[in-house]
């Protein structure tokens, strides 16, 4: 699984990569983590606001940082 | 028990007992609203027999008073705009902005900038997206200048503190600077001043939308209101308890001759005091309030709150990265010397 986390770097976005990381090993989900940082790259997901998860190339969510059930349950379904 | 079925996400189960819990809730809120003043009282004056009219019952009642007053008072009304910020996101409000003429568009722009969610991070994802997709600098900057400036907790502390007619001069105010900087940076034709790689972004075609339930609008406002009251709750108390000394201990009218009408300088170092004291708001507000008690004109007061909120110090380094230092230096200009003007203007007319 491939799991991006899309933002600037601020303390949301390490909040986001905290809780996708924590549940992704609760789940024994398999997953490769990168953080996109440069700003062209953000933009071509279509997201303006961060941070955002993408899960395999989809937008899940962008603009705020979701619990740790939303993001079982997406990663989950994945 | 009640709070883990507001962490429950998108339980489809029982939506009917999440609407019951916040009936409840409400009701709590409202008794424990209309109590506070009598019990605050009673707990200074009764229990703790500081007699009232003396100095230290004077603070410690304002104290009393205050605090359980604005700590609920942000919580509900920071739940409330945030079930209406759940209709708008930032994709949304730029459609809308979309092949909006100048004047039209900084209205426009500036009004969605009070309600569409906006955290200073993502500010430059937001710049790019705007004036990639076509919409002009002008209005682009109307938005980014009302996002800030007119902020939640700006706006219900003012309400709680100073009361609905301040705050009411303080939204407008922000609407009408943002509009009119907004046009004005427009009409200076500085394109160039953006970093040249803005340009050069492609974005995507599509952006990021969903569809949301009430319960899901519900379970997003509550977590705002945890997230932005469990960040500024400490500031809030600290503020209220400076502003609470200044109430019982100030004596009346101390502060009118450097603070009031007639100190001309005070506007402008109202205003250069407030740029660093970014996100201190919630703490610089009760302050804020309980000089004016004391002798502080509004239009000082206004400039400064304005400052504080509007321009800061970590938006500017983030708006680095996309504007040159010359459309910084311009923006910056502007805005101070809007905040300046405000503040000369209500010393004048009130």
């Amino acid at each position: 699984m491939d799991i991006k986390i899309l933002g600037g770097g601020c303390a949301n976005c390490k909040r986001l990569e905290q809780i996708a990381r924590k549940v992704a090993a609760e789940n024994q989900i398999d997953a490769s983590f990168e953080d996109v940082k440069d700003f062209a790259e953000i933009m071509k997901f279509g997201v303006m606001s961060t941070p955002a998860l993408v899960v395999n190339g989809k937008v899940l969510c962008s603009g705020r940082v979701p619990d740790e059930n939303e993001v079982t349950a997406w990663l989950k379904a994945a | 028990m009640v709070v883990d079925k507001i962490s429950e996400p998108q339980s489809n189960k029982k939506p009917v007992r999440l609407f019951l819990l916040l009936g409840v809730l409400a009701i709590v809120w409202w008794l424990a609203y209309h109590y506070i003043q009598p019990l605050s009282q009673w707990f200074v004056y009764k229990l703790l027999r500081i007699p009232a009219g003396s100095h230290l019952g004077e603070s410690l009642a304002f104290f009393f008073y205050d605090v359980p007053k604005i700590l609920l008072l942000l919580s509900g009304m920071i739940f409330l705009i945030s079930i209406l910020r759940t209709f708008f996101t930032p994709e949304r409000t730029r459609k809308l902005l979309g092949g909006k003429r100048e004047g039209v568009g900084n209205v426009l722009a500036a009004m969605l900038g009070i309600v569409t969610p906006f955290c200073s991070c993502s500010a430059v994802p937001l710049f790019i997206g705007f004036v990639e997709s076509g919409i002009p600098l002008g209005v682009t900057f109307s938005f980014l200048i009302a996002a800030p400036t007119i902020n939640e907790v700006a706006v219900v502390m003012l309400l709680g503190l100073v009361g609905w007619k301040v705050m009411l001069l303080y939204i407008l105010s922000g609407l009408v600077i943002a509009i009119l900087a907004g046009i004005l940076i427009g009409r200076m034709k500085l394109e160039s001043g953006v970093e040249d790689f803005v340009w050069q972004i492609q974005a995507a075609e599509t952006s990021f939308d969903e569809r949301l339930t009430w319960e899901a609008r519900i379970h997003r406002a509550a977590g705002s209101v945890k997230e932005i009251v469990g960040k500024v709750w400490l500031y809030v108390i600290i503020g209220i308890a400076v502003g609470a000394a200044i109430h019982g201990y100030v004596p009346e009218a101390a502060l009118a001759a450097v603070m009031g009408k007639q100190a001309w300088w005070s506007v402008p170092a109202a205003v250069l005091l407030g740029i660093p004291l970014y996100s201190n708001a919630a703490g610089v507000i009760p302050v804020v309030s309980a000089l004016m008690e004391k002798g502080a004109s509004l239009g000082t007061v206004l400039a400064f709150m304005m400052s504080v909120v509007g321009l800061s110090l970590p938006e500017m380094i983030i708006l680095r990265r996309v504007l040159k230092p010359k459309l910084l230096g311009i923006f910056i200009a502007i805005l101070a010397a809007a905040f300046i003007l405000i503040g000369y203007l209500f010393n004048l007319v009130l």
